[in-house]
């Protein structure tokens, strides 16, 4: 039998764990040679992640019936209200400047 | 083109990567297949013009360089066939049409290594070659290929340094050493000139519309002689094409236009190493067949 091994790999410690490709082996213990060889024989991994294939469970799409746009940054439009408030305060520091 | 085709050009077009559980035309796949076995193709056979000198080499320091590269090789061509079996067409399909010739590897390997100033010129300037192409294939709109591109540039830089030495030794050695890198260069310069391709205009090339690849044969030609002329003459190597130069204002290399017929006749397996090269990977594939029987049976 011959099986696809996904191959996450870490740069460098503290770093995220990539995906890097994928080998075929018949077992994990071939899955583990093959994948030492290939991208970590020149101490280029920090470490490596081997996952079988069948077991990656993929969630491609992300509908957004309900327009939650609150949650995000680009919800929220600050500039036009930022200048208005600018414009208020500074008004207001002439007005109490003028009257004092 | 369908509404869903044209969807997926536009998308390509703009830069968007696929991956490989991603709905692609079939036209793109199969375009897909082609190129990127080759590419595996290549990487397994160029390996046998540089094997030849492993037993050859001049010091022991320079057989472990050579050892590497040719490992790094094969790696590349196991991490590439493996890209090409998820697009669907399985490795052993691909060994079977690579030892019937019925599909392709890139010209260079077809050609002999003569002399041990063939291996480097070899891992400098054919691995510099190499390397454009494959920097540009960084961009491929198929994301898969893209990834394993990163790793497999990041290694040729290696080869190309470890060339670049090579060819140093021999340069500021004897005359007769001198004369091994000059007459390699001689033998070398018309499939270096063969190796980015006929120069097809962009707008022509299905390979750029699919955005496979992102840059065009010509362009990829003039960056290699570009980065590459001035380093070879600066070592008093005389490059053997009286009409190479570089026009001031366009900024453009001319050249004396190389023969394409005979980079067709190459690739299609009349090349000077051709029929030995797939003879000897026919007869190892044969020699160690065994190997994957009793791995497969000692994991069943």
């Amino acid at each position: 039998m011959r099986r696809v091994f996904e191959v996450f790999r870490q740069e460098r410690k503290g770093q995220p764990l990539q995906h890097a490709g994928s080998i075929v082996a018949p077992d994990e213990r071939f899955a583990e040679l093959y994948a030492r060889e290939q991208y970590g024989r020149r101490q280029e991994s920090a470490a490596l992640w081997l996952v079988p294939r069948e077991a990656v469970l993929e969630i491609g799409d992300f509908p957004d019936e309900f327009d939650l746009k609150y949650r995000r940054v680009d919800g929220y439009s600050i500039r036009e209200r930022l200048r208005e408030a600018r414009e208020r305060a500074s008004s207001a520091r002439s007005a109490s400047a003028g009257a004092g | 083109m369908d509404a869903r085709t044209q969807e997926f050009v536009e998308y390509v077009q703009s830069g968007g990567q696929v991956e490989a559980t991603d709905w692609m035309p079939d036209e793109y796949r199969a375009r897909l297949i082609k190129f990127i076995e080759m590419h595996a193709n290549s990487e397994l056979m160029g390996v046998l013009p540089e094997r030849d000198w492993i037993l050859r080499a001049p010091t022991l320091q320079r057989k472990l360089a050579l050892t590497a590269k040719i490992q790094d090789e094969v790696g590349h061509a196991q991490l590439i066939y493996r890209v090409v079996e998820d697009l669907g067409k399985p490795r052993q399909a691909c060994l079977d049409d690579l030892v019937s010739g019925r599909s392709k590897f890139h010209n260079v390997f077809h050609y002999p290594t003569r002399t041990w100033g063939d291996v480097g010129v070899i891992a400098w300037l054919v691995d510099a070659a190499a390397i454009i192409s494959q920097k540009a294939l960084l961009r491929c709109s198929y994301a898969p290929y893209a990834r394993i591109m990163k790793k497999i540039c990041w290694e040729e830089s290696f080869h190309i340094l470890h060339g670049r030495d090579v060819v140093l030794a021999l340069v500021t050695g004897t005359q007769e050493q001198f004369e091994l890198v000059q007459e390699a260069l001689n033998r070398w310069w018309e499939p270096l000139m063969h190796f980015h391709g006929t120069p097809i205009p962009a707008d022509e090339d299905p390979m750029l519309f699919w955005r496979i690849k992102s840059q065009a044969n010509e362009d990829a030609r003039q960056q290699f002689l570009d980065g590459y002329v001035p380093q070879i003459r600066e070592l008093g190597l005389e490059i053997p094409d009286p009409a190479l130069r570089k026009d001031e204002e366009t900024g453009r290399w001319l050249y004396t236009e190389p023969d394409w017929e005979r980079l067709r006749a190459v690739i299609t397996g009349h090349g000077p190493a051709s029929a030995e090269r797939l003879a000897f990977r026919r007869l190892s594939r044969e020699d160690v067949a065994w190997v994957e029987r009793v791995i497969l049976a000692e994991a069943a």
